[in-house]
């Protein structure tokens, strides 16, 4: 396989899940906003602007700090590098130029979401931003079910490394800026507002029936901190995307026979996320423990980029 | 097209359509089929297109302009009898092209004899002068030619261009094919089509067989431009369906004149690059030096004979407009014969004689530009305006040798379905010859072209034109059916 192809496989899968992401991510702050007694509304789209890293792009384009001019951006903007129409631009990009190691069917799916938003210039009310953003899970979905049809090879590979990769930082990420929710200190928590604010963090990574699957007890901070780090019966938690990573390493070293630092410095991520426990995490810090594995996951990008000759 | 009716492939030329008996079931079927039922079936097959994004960049328009090729849904049929007569006359044409191609870059008896004026071929931009003396793998140049035919009546078929460089079109010959198949199935159980999936492994025989090393498996790519480029669907379909990498000139190194592209595992050595990007681009160090989608050093590695090249470097002076006038007399020197496919009358205005004509006779006729492609530079005498003609009229004054023209044809029409519902459109025809070291292949098949404005003679899908699926029928038994 050219190594371009295989760079571009790769940032295909992370464009791919960083859509989706972005997508539930507007879907929960919707679910939240609507909770929310005003002006708590605005600090729902204040912190989804921080999760997808868009403060600062954000605060350049002027426009005030709204639910629809945040949607907006977050959505359709082509300032926005992160915006969902940004991403399928570049998922696309990377698709059409590696079209030979694409199924039919996975080629349809992200030239469907694209052409979806193609003629979009609004997001309109709540109602339609809250369609384009089904719209963008429905079509991802379909994209991951043609990946699971397509051949078992390093093509396949190359796409879903992307999106392990991705999901941990997107994950790490959310976590990270509602961190303050999760470690209360001093105020009296479980009030109605902290409640909405963990169910939009599970909203947010699909969990919330996950949640009542696995602890059978009304939500509780650290318990939803637990889940979205080490739980790795969670797909979008960071302890799946550790243990994903691993394997697709594996399968491609076992192709092609490239190993190397990417799949030492995954196993380490591996062992250390299953080793650690919640209360060590609490105690020497959650924003720093986050901070690093973002810091370990670009470093892991970077590896895999030279292991594979991007 | 002054009041003449043209011939109509399937409705015959009389104003009754009473119809070429031959075509009879498929005048029926077109009778029979509602308009608005085949305008369904038409946006089915666009929407597909889309999906599938087989589609074109405009030059000129914004990045994102991306273009669906307009699609006919009633399609063009040939009959046996009429496809093995032009398959005949494709042979004796392209092998006469490769002949010709290696004699004027090697011993140039064409030029000795005097059949063609030696500074026609020696001072055209388009003959690469230091590849004189190379010879390709094989002796192969033209690997793949899209020779342009149109017709004008029952038995008169015209050679209009020979694209011996990088013909493109075949990927709409084949999925024109795969939307007929699904939305018009009961055409395929009234008419015996000859299939034309066999193209993709026709090709990679092809490519396969023109290999410089014959001592291992070969390794063939697809050079693309990349996919900014209008005909990207075109490569990547191709390179899908014979299963073979296409890369891009970044994925391409040249060491010590041999070929490499870059894997994850890796060089791998290349021997067959089917290239789609113009001589002129191929290889900084040789010809534009400020192309970045070159390869630097691949023409010095094709040189060494390490690499194949399809189609060589240099064939461009074969399709080149101001030889083919000359065509018919370079069929005739290399085949022995008289050529069975004639050419379309020809003025070389950089004849004196000729030129004189030409000015007096603009309003009749067809003026081209000798380096000009995709219907740009082009001027259709009878239904240019004043302005038009005057404009070419200057410039034919001052620069007489880069056109030439041609006589307006009255180029057949085949039923088409336009907002008015089954009307007459103009079309030509392109199929694909391949020609590897175990000689000549022609699938049959091939790109119809049609001009969707009544009465447009112009078929390029950048000027409006559309496509249709080709029909080419199998002999009955006894070779008497159709």
């Amino acid at each position: 396989m050219l190594s371009r192809t295989a760079a571009s496989l790769y940032w295909l899968g992370r464009y791919v899940e960083r859509a989706e992401f972005t997508a539930r991510l507007i879907e929960a702050t919707l679910r939240l906003d609507s909770l929310s007694p005003r002006p708590a509304g605005a600090g729902a789209w204040a912190s989804a602007l921080s999760v997808a890293g868009g403060e600062e792009g954000f605060a350049a384009t002027g426009d005030a700090l709204t639910a629809p001019n945040v949607a907006r951006y977050l959505t359709l903007s082509r300032e926005n590098p992160s915006s969902i129409r940004s991403c399928l631009d570049m998922a696309r990009m990377n698709a059409k130029s590696v079209r030979t190691a694409l199924s039919r069917e996975a080629w349809e799916a992200i030239n469907r979401a694209w052409l979806g938003l193609r003629d979009r210039s609004t997001t309109g009310g709540s109602q339609s931003t809250l369609s384009l953003a089904e719209a963008i899970k429905a079509e991802a979905r379909g994209f991951e079910g043609a990946l699971h049809r397509m051949l078992r090879n390093e093509s396949n590979w190359f796409i879903r490394l992307g999106m392990a990769i991705e999901r941990g930082d997107n994950t790490a990420r959310l976590t990270d800026v509602k961190y303050h929710l999760l470690l209360p200190e001093g105020e009296k928590i479980g009030g109605p507002i902290d409640r909405d604010q963990w169910t939009t963090i599970l909203h947010t990574v699909s969990a919330v029936t996950a949640y009542r699957w696995l602890y059978r007890e009304g939500l509780k901070p650290w318990l939803v901190a637990e889940l979205l780090i080490k739980r790795s019966e969670l797909p979008r938690s960071m302890a799946a995307s550790a243990d994903e990573t691993v394997n697709l390493l594996n399968l491609l070293g076992k192709r092609t026979g490239l190993q190397g630092e990417a799949d030492r410095l995954a196993r380490r991520r591996q062992s250390a996320i299953s080793a650690v426990t919640t209360d060590r995490i609490f105690a020497q810090g959650l924003h720093e423990y986050l901070t690093e594995f973002v810091s370990e996951n670009v470093r892991l990008d970077q590896a895999i980029a030279k292991q594979f000759r991007f | 097209m002054a009041g003449r009716r043209a011939f109509d492939e399937v409705w015959g030329s009389d104003n009754d359509r009473a119809g070429r008996p031959e075509f009879a079931e498929l005048a029926q079927w077109i009778t029979e089929t509602p308009a608005t039922e085949l305008d369904r079936r038409q946006k089915a097959a666009e929407a597909a297109f889309r999906q599938l994004g087989i589609t074109f960049a405009v030059y000129g328009e914004e990045e994102a302009a991306e273009r669906i090729i307009p699609f006919d849904i009633v399609p063009r049929i040939f009959t046996g009898r009429e496809w093995a007569k032009l398959s005949e006359g494709l042979v004796q044409r392209v092998e006469a092209i490769n002949a010709f191609l290696a004699d004027v870059y090697g011993e140039r008896r064409i030029l000795a004899d005097g059949v063609l004026p030696a500074e026609l071929i020696l001072g055209n931009p388009q003959f690469r002068a230091m590849l004189s003396g190379t010879r390709p793998p094989h002796g192969i140049y033209a690997h793949i030619c899209g020779i342009d035919l149109v017709r004008t009546g029952p038995d008169e078929f015209w050679v209009l261009e020979d694209n011996a460089r990088t013909p493109s079109g075949v990927s709409y010959m084949l999925e024109n094919r795969e939307a007929m198949l699904r939305l018009c199935p009961e055409l395929f159980e009234k008419f015996p089509v000859r299939p034309v999936d066999g193209y993709p492994d026709a090709l990679h025989e092809t490519l396969r067989s023109v290999t410089p090393r014959t001592s291992s498996d070969p390794v063939c790519v697809i050079l693309t431009p990349g996919h900014y480029n209008s005909a990207f669907y075109e490569h990547s379909f191709l390179a899908d369906q014979i299963g073979i990498e296409l890369v891009e000139a970044a994925d391409l190194e040249v060491d010590d004149d041999i070929v490499w592209m870059k894997t994850i595992d890796g060089r791998v050595r290349v021997d067959v690059i089917y290239r789609r990007i113009d001589d002129d681009y191929i290889d900084p160090l040789v010809f534009k030096p400020d192309s970045l989608l070159g390869v630097p050093g691949l023409i010095a590695a094709y040189m060494a004979g390490n690499v194949t090249l399809v189609n060589a470097p240099g064939t461009g002076i074969a399709d080149d407009k101001a030889i083919y006038s000359y065509m018919p007399e370079i069929v005739k020197y290399y085949s022995g014969g008289e050529a069975k496919l004639p050419n379309v009358e020809t003025y070389r205005c950089r004849e004196p004689q000729a030129l004189k004509y030409v000015l007096d006779n603009l309003e009749q006729l067809v003026v081209k530009l000798v380096d000009g492609s995709g219907g740009y530079g082009m001027l259709v005498g009878p239904t240019a305006t004043k302005q038009q003609i005057e404009d070419f009229r200057a410039a034919l004054i001052a620069e007489p040798y880069r056109y030439i023209a041609q006589p307006t044809l009255a180029l057949s029409t085949v039923p088409t379905l336009t907002e008015a519902g089954v009307a007459p459109r103009h079309v030509d025809f392109r199929p694909f010859v391949l020609s590897g070291a175990n000689g000549v292949t022609i699938i049959p098949g091939g790109l119809t072209r049609v001009a969707l404005k009544e009465g447009s003679l112009v078929v390029n899908s950048s000027q409006g034109g559309g496509t249709k699926d080709s029909l080419i029928l199998a002999d009955g038994p006894g070779g008497g059916r159709l």
